[in-house]
């Protein structure tokens, strides 16, 4: 039998209909999640072609992209202040009840980021097919699911036929060998990858992440690291399913029970990258040698180390327009630079364990005079946990914002968003102009390096807090 | 969707690698709950001061962009979000086509999906495109050819299907729905 990679398992697990010359592979989807946002139009091209959705059983809906996080809007006792928002709510509300999915909406204590639910509620699993309109689905390939996110009219596509056309991409193994160092994270690791390999390295491929610094990797930091596969151009990211997935995955609402467990754990172990696989491109990382990270521009590729520089490049007029957009020169050191704001949250850092993160960083400490610093679980079972564990707390105490979930201030369509020319240290994954408002400043960092900034104002190496980030908070 | 097959205009140019789709269009837009109108919201911040007045110097408010429906882009177009409003607003402005020499792929697939040309050209065409904004180009989808004013031609290729589609003015989802069979067969071997 010829030796394959994950991804090939996967993929060839769900071809309907292999691809031939004329046409793309019919690939068959087994969990497809949709929000607001990407999927009123698709609904819509289902009513006007009179198709009924094929699926429902395989479908599940929540809203995060626009809905508020201040607990009065979103629990109704007042308005939803973006009136466009409140309409693509009910919007998705309508066209749930019209169709027969299940919605875990506003009122939901299940409701969170989509790609913080769907691990969270055991619906991601290895070996599954998961789409969404959204391009960081990637985060589930954490699990050695085969993960990506489509446009709408895909989803129309997928919500009539459960499947879609696709050419088979291009894989590409990324080997982190070592270890990562002390204070520094699976997000540090991640915008290092995307520093080396490109915000376009990674265009028509599924990138494979392995080795053992992947294999130490807890699941929240897995998501994080797959999470950003989109910001290096790879439409999916995925890394083998071992114990850690199981044991994260076990007792989970969706996750199977009983007998049904234990025949999928023995065929989710055979999901591994067979030895001697190929794969199209192989690059090779060192984790011992990476430091905590920030980006300095307009696109996760533009990261430096935290004690570095902005780079110079004479001559690049897209680069010094970025430099000029940021308010930052050639050659300046980063570290010690005034901010004004401080975002904890997102799908790519809005687990539980980045709160935690955070939160040993700032407890028993005030933010910054003149800091504004919002900190929005990722799901409101997210929520309840850090409260629970009393993080919620130390954030109040140290007079940050507490939120309840939803995308907020990664992508500022909800209310949530940094002034212009305001600088934002953010554990979300764009910093392309204008993400989190228009003109904002956008620095991407970990939970950690943001908690830091938070309590001192300046962009601060987090490892000056290195006993912190080991400590206890929780009692 | 109408047949594409030939695609003649004068050429736009934003000489910038990496424009992603917050740009094409910013997030706080995408509350809407239908695909039309986006076109006025194109660029958006890049197109309207803070006030919301049009900056004269950008391109798409100069006088000669009016009614050129060919963008000319730089490397890694298109990057960024999923999101389908970006080639919808593209569309509803005025373009048909977008060159470059890298397209991001979601941006690529949304495109394909609304007849709007994605067309990736080698390095020597697009710098000569970059260089001479304006240009009066003939885009033929027939003969997968990018022709220049000066009668030099590039060759660029589109997935098979996707560009039978275009030509056609077919859909993907009719081929999608007529393979029925196929995917109940599917479902009742693989649980």
């Amino acid at each position: 039998m010829t030796a394959k990679t994950l991804f090939e398992k996967v993929w060839e697990q769900h071809e309907v209909v292999p691809e031939t010359a004329d046409t793309p592979a019919v690939l068959y989807i087994d969990l497809h999640l949709i929000h607001e946002v990407t999927s009123p139009q698709a609904f819509s091209l289902l009513r006007s072609q009179g198709l009924k959705m094929r699926r429902t059983d395989r479908t599940l809906a929540t809203m995060d992209h626009s809905t508020p996080t201040d607990p009065a809007e979103v629990f109704g006792r007042v308005p939803i202040k973006v009136e466009s928002a409140a309409r693509q709510v009910k919007q998705l509300e309508k066209n749930c009840e019209e169709f027969g999915v299940e919605l875990l909406g506003l009122g939901s204590e299940q409701r969170g980021i989509v790609h913080v639910i769907g691990p969270e509620l055991g619906a991601t699993q290895p070996g599954k097919t998961i789409v969404c309109g959204d391009s960081h689905t990637a985060t589930h390939g954490a699990f050695g699911a085969l993960a990506f996110g489509i446009g709408t009219t895909e989803v129309g596509h997928v919500l009539a036929t459960q499947c879609l056309l696709q050419r088979r991409p291009k894989t590409l193994a990324i080997e982190v060998k070592g270890r990562l160092g002390e204070g520094v994270t699976a997000k540090d690791l991640i915008l290092a990858i995307i520093g080396k390999i490109g915000v376009g390295g990674g265009t028509g491929h599924v990138i494979e992440y392995r080795g053992p610094a992947i294999e130490a990797l807890s699941m929240d930091e897995r998501m994080t690291v797959c999470n950003m596969s989109i910001e290096a151009g790879a439409r999916a990211g995925m890394i083998a399913p071992d114990q850690t997935t199981f044991d994260y995955l076990k007792g989970r609402r969706f996750a199977p029970q009983g007998a049904a467990w234990d025949e999928a754990v023995a065929r989710w172990s055979r999901l591994r990258t067979d030895p001697g696989a190929r794969f199209d491109r192989v690059v090779e990382i060192d984790a011992s040698e990476i430091q905590p990270m920030i980006t300095y521009g307009t696109h996760p590729g533009m990261v430096v180390p935290i004690n570095g520089h902005v780079p110079t490049r004479e001559g690049d007029a897209v680069f010094s327009k970025s430099l000029s957009y940021m308010g930052l020169n050639a050659g300046e050191k980063l570290i010690g630079k005034p901010i004004q704001v401080v975002f904890v949250g997102s799908c790519t850092n809005g687990r539980i364990s980045d709160l935690e993160l955070a939160a040993r960083v700032m407890k028993g400490r005030k933010v910054a005079k003149g800091v504004r610093a919002v900190i929005v679980p990722g799901s409101q079972q997210v929520k309840q946990e850090a409260e629970a564990l009393g993080l919620a707390k130390i954030f109040t105490d140290a007079g940050a914002e507490w939120r309840e979930s939803g995308c907020s201030m990664c992508i500022g369509m909800n209310g949530d968003t940094v002034e212009r020319g305001q600088y934002a240290v953010s554990t979300s994954n764009r910093n392309f102009e204008g993400r989190q408002g228009a003109g904002a400043r956008t620095l991407l960092a970990s939970p950690a390096t943001a908690a830091a900034a938070a309590i001192t104002g300046r962009v601060t190496d987090p490892r000056d807090f290195l006993t912190e980030m080991k400590s206890v908070v929780h009692s | 969707m109408q047949p594409i097959r030939i695609i003649e205009s004068k050429t736009v140019v934003l000489p910038f690698t990496n424009i992603d789709t917050d740009q094409i269009i910013p997030a706080r837009f995408l509350t809407t709950t239908t695909k039309e109108g986006l076109g006025k919201l194109a660029f958006s911040d890049w197109r309207y001061d803070a006030s919301g007045a049009p900056k004269p110097d950008f391109i798409l408010n100069r006088p000669e962009s009016t009614g050129c429906s060919i963008l000319v882009g730089g490397r890694n177009f298109g990057c960024g979000s999923s999101r389908e409003h970006a080639p919808w607003a593209l569309l509803d402005y005025g373009f048909r086509a977008v060159i470059s020499t890298e397209i991001a792929d979601i941006f690529r697939s949304n495109s394909l999906k609304n007849g709007l040309l994605p067309i990736v050209v080698d390095e020597k065409t697009h710098e000569w495109l970059l260089a001479n904004p304006g240009a009066q180009v003939k885009i033929d989808l027939e003969a997968n050819t990018v022709t220049l004013p000066t009668g030099d031609s590039a060759t660029f290729s589109i997935e098979r299907f996707a560009r039978y589609c275009l030509l056609n003015g077919t859909d993907e989802l009719g081929f999608l729905l007529s393979q029925r069979d196929a995917i109940t067969r599917f479902e009742q071997t693989h649980a």
